[in-house]
C-alpha cells in the first residue's frame, strides 16, 4: 500500500517541477564569492557605473571590505566618494522623487536586488546584457528581459550598443508575434563581448555577495552543525539501541 | 542523592512534581510498536519551541512599523550578531513546521487515531491547526515585503465576500481601508502575543487529553484493553513500556535525524527555492505596484487552489473553509470498525491514495497561475478532496476489513 502512495507521489512530483513562467531565456552565470579580486572589479563597476542612481542602503562599507578582502583604506580611497565613516551604509544622495520624474520610476535599491527575483544571478546577468537600440523609447534603448524598462544603458561604454534581431512568427490563431533571435553589436565599446561578459559576471558577484554578506559563513557554520550532528546521531542511536534491547 | 531526594520530597508536599513526572513520562505506557509515523508529534514540539525561542529574539529587533519593519529585518540579517540565523531559523522553522504537522495529522489518517475514543484529541488537534495557520498568516505580514502586503492584501479581500456585512468585516480586520500600518500593529500583536498563547495551551490541552486515551498505534489495536501486566507494573498494559525512557531516547534519534534535514536548508538553501521565502518578499511592500503574481506561501496553497476552483468568490470563500472544517468532523465520517490502515480494505487505501494525491496536487495548482487548464485540474482535485470526506460514510462501511489481532504486532 504504502508502495502504491509513493509510487503515486513519484508519478506526480515530475509535474510539480513543471516551470509555469512563459518568460524569457536567461543565460546562467557562475560566480564564485571566495573569489575576492572578482568582487573587487565588481565592486569596481558597481560604484563607478551604477552608485549614480543605485544606493546599497542597507550595505556598511567595513562589510564591503571584509567581503572583498579590502583594507579600510582602500575601501576609503577606492569607493567612498563622499567620505565618511567605515560603518556608514552605500547609500546615494539622488533624491527620489526628482529621479522618479527623470525616468518614470525611481531607480531601486540594488541591496537585495539578486534575491528578489527568482535565478536572480542569472536574471541579472542577461538583464546587463540584453540592451539593444530602440528608437521607439525615450531614451532610445529597450531591453530583452525588461521590456520598455526606464534605465538608460549605462554599461554602453563597456559594451558598446548592440540591436536586437526580431523574425515575424505566425500562430496557429493568425496572430503574428516577434521572435526575438539574437544581438548584433554596431558599435564596439571599449571591451570585447567575452571581457563584458567577464566584467557583468564580477558585477552580479558583488550584488550577490551584497545581498547576503553572511552566506560563505552561513555555509561554513553549516558543515560543522551537521558534523556535529553526525556524531550525535551515533551515540543517540546507541543509546537508544541499548535502552531498547529488553523490548520485544 | 539524599540531598536531592530530600528537595524533591519538600517539593512533592507542596507540588504534585513527582506525580506529574510519573504519570506523563515514566509510567506513561505507550504503545511498543511505534513506527516512523511516530515522530512527528514530539518533532511538533521542537517546532513549537524553536519558533517561540527565535521569535522572543527576533523580537528584540524587529519593528512593527510601516516605515521600518522592512529595514528592521535587513538590520537583523547583516548587524545583529546571529541575527541572520535566528531568522533563518525562524522562516524555515515556519515551513517546516507545517510539514511535520502535515505529516503528524497523515499519521491520524492512516491509523485511524481520530476514532472513538480519540475524537476530541483529534477536534484539539484540529484547532491548533488552525491557530498555527492564523499564527503563520499574520506572520508573514511582518517583513512587509511585497508578498506579505499582498497576500494579506488578498486574504483578508476575501471576507468582503460575505453578504452584507463583508467588506465591514474586512475593513475591521485590516483596521484600514487597505494593509497598512495599523494591520502590521495588529497583525504583530496577535502573532507575537495571542496566538503562541492558544497555540501553548492548545498543545498543552491536546497532550492531557492524549495521556487520558492512551496513544494510538500502527495496528490500531487498544493496548488498554488487552492483557494486562508488564516488566514494571502488573495493572498496566502487557503491550505498553514507559515512555521515559523508552521513547524519549528513540525521540532523541528522531530529532537529530530531522535537525540535519532542517539545517540543511537553514544553512545551505534557506529561500528553498523561494518556497520558504519567496523572491518577491525581498521588495520592500509598495501599495501602488501590485506583483504579478501573488501566491501565498506553499502551506495554504491546496486551500487556495480550492478558493479559485470556484468560479463564484463567495461560495469560493466557503468551499475553502469547508475544506478545513469537514476534517472536523471527520471520527464521524469513518464508519469502519477498524482503525488501522493495515487492517483496512483496498477501498479505504485507494481512497486515502486519490486523497493525498489530490491534496498534494491542490498545493501544487495553488502556486501557479490560475490557466483554464490549470483550473479544470484543480476543480477536479477539489471534487475528490470532498468526495474523500463525504463518501467516507458509504465506502468505510462496504469496504472489506480484515480482522484485527488482539496484541500489537513487532
Amino acid at each position: 500500500m504504502k508502495k502504491l502512495i509513493f509510487g503515486l507521489l513519484l508519478a506526480v512530483v515530475p509535474a510539480a517541477g513543471m516551470s509555469s513562467s512563459a518568460g524569457v531565456h536567461l543565460d546562467h552565470v557562475k560566480i564564485d564569492l571566495n573569489d575576492q579580486a572578482s568582487l573587487q572589479r565588481g565592486a569596481k563597476y558597481f560604484f563607478n557605473y551604477c552608485m549614480g542612481c543605485h544606493s546599497l542602503q542597507y550595505v556598511r562599507y567595513h562589510k564591503i571590505a571584509e567581503g572583498l578582502g579590502l583594507s579600510d583604506d582602500q575601501v576609503r580611497d577606492n569607493l567612498m566618494f563622499r567620505g565618511g565613516k567605515m560603518g556608514d551604509k552605500a547609500t546615494i544622495s539622488m533624491d527620489p522623487k526628482a529621479a522618479a520624474e527623470w525616468f518614470g520610476t525611481a531607480p531601486p535599491d540594488l541591496s537585495l536586488i539578486v534575491r528578489a527575483k527568482k535565478n536572480g544571478a542569472d536574471w541579472l546577468y542577461s538583464y546587463l546584457r540584453s540592451f539593444y537600440l530602440d528608437p521607439s523609447r525615450p531614451l532610445g534603448v529597450n531591453n530583452i528581459v525588461f521590456p520598455d524598462v526606464g534605465m538608460p544603458h549605462v554599461l554602453a561604454p563597456l559594451q558598446g550598443w548592440q540591436e536586437a534581431e526580431f523574425k515575424e512568427e505566425t500562430d496557429e490563431q493568425g496572430n503574428t508575434r516577434k521572435e526575438f533571435v539574437g544581438f548584433n553589436l554596431v558599435a564596439p565599446g571599449s571591451l570585447t563581448p567575452a571581457e563584458y561578459d567577464t566584467a557583468v559576471r564580477d558585477l552580479v558577484a558583488f550584488l550577490a555577495y551584497a545581498a547576503e554578506p553572511v552566506q560563505l559563513e552561513r555555509q561554513r557554520l553549516g558543515i560543522y552543525v551537521l558534523l556535529f550532528l553526525a556524531v550525535f546521531f551515533v551515540i543517540a542511536y546507541a543509546l537508544k539501541k541499548e535502552y531498547w534491547k529488553d523490548v520485544h | 542523592m539524599s540531598m536531592l531526594n530530600s528537595f524533591v520530597g519538600w517539593v512533592d508536599e507542596r507540588f504534585p512534581l513527582t506525580k506529574v513526572w510519573n504519570e506523563h513520562l515514566a509510567q506513561y505506557y505507550a504503545p511498543k510498536n511505534f513506527n516512523f509515523w511516530y515522530y512527528f508529534g514530539s518533532l511538533a514540539i521542537l517546532m513549537l519551541v524553536n519558533q517561540i525561542v527565535t521569535g522572543i529574539w527576533l523580537t528584540m529587533n524587529y519593528k512593527p512599523d510601516a516605515e521600518t519593519a522592512f529595514a528592521s529585518v535587513e538590520y537583523i540579517m547583516r548587524d545583529v550578531d546571529w541575527g541572520w540565523l535566528l531568522r533563518y531559523l525562524h522562516s524555515t522553522g515556519a515551513s517546516f513546521f507545517f510539514i511535520v504537522v502535515y505529516l503528524h495529522m497523515f499519521r491520524g489518517l492512516l491509523y485511524g487515531s481520530f476514532q472513538k475514543p480519540r475524537e476530541l484529541l483529534w477536534i484539539l488537534g484540529m484547532f491548533i491547526y488552525l491557530a498555527l495557520m492564523a499564527e503563520a498568516f499574520m506572520g508573514y505580514l511582518l517583513p512587509w515585503g511585497q508578498m506579505s502586503y499582498w497576500g494579506a492584501q488578498v486574504i483578508i479581500s476575501l471576507f468582503g465576500a460575505v453578504p452584507v456585512v463583508g467588506e465591514d468585516i474586512a475593513l475591521w480586520i485590516r483596521g484600514d481601508y487597505v494593509i497598512s500600518d495599523a494591520t502590521l500593529n495588529r497583525f504583530f500583536a496577535f502573532h507575537v502575543i495571542a496566538l503562541p498563547l492558544v497555540l501553548v495551551m492548545l498543545v498543552f490541552v491536546h497532550i492531557v487529553a492524549l495521556h487520558e486515551v492512551g496513544s494510538n498505534n500502527p495496528d490500531g489495536v487498544e493496548i488498554k484493553k488487552g492483557p494486562k501486566g508488564n516488566r514494571w507494573a502488573d495493572d498496566k498494559p502487557a503491550d505498553g513500556i514507559p515512555f521515559h525512557p523508552y521513547y524519549s531516547v528513540k525521540d532523541i534519534v528522531g530529532v537529530v535525524v530531522f535537525l540535519a534535514v532542517f539545517s540543511l536548508v537553514v544553512f545551505f538553501l534557506p529561500e528553498f527555492g523561494g518556497w520558504f521565502l519567496e523572491p518577491d518578499n525581498f521588495i520592500p511592500a509598495d501599495p501602488l505596484k501590485t506583483p504579478e503574481h501573488i501566491v501565498p506561501l506553499w502551506y495554504f496553497t491546496p486551500f487556495y487552489a480550492i478558493l479559485r476552483a470556484v468560479p463564484d468568490k463567495f461560495l469560493g470563500v466557503v468551499a475553502m473553509f469547508a475544506a478545513i472544517a469537514v476534517l472536523f468532523v471527520l471520527p464521524w465520517l469513518d464508519r469502519s470498525g477498524v482503525k488501522s490502515i493495515r487492517y483496512k480494505g483496498l477501498i479505504f487505501k485507494v481512497a486515502l491514495a486519490i486523497f493525498v494525491v489530490s491534496f498534494v496536487m491542490l498545493g501544487f495548482f495553488g502556486t501557479q497561475p490560475a490557466t483554464p487548464t490549470f483550473t479544470m485540474f484543480a476543480r477536479i482535485f477539489t471534487v475528490l478532496y470532498f468526495l474523500f470526506f463525504l463518501l467516507m460514510p458509504i465506502y468505510s462501511k462496504m469496504d472489506k476489513t480484515k480482522p484485527v489481532p488482539e496484541r500489537v504486532s513487532k
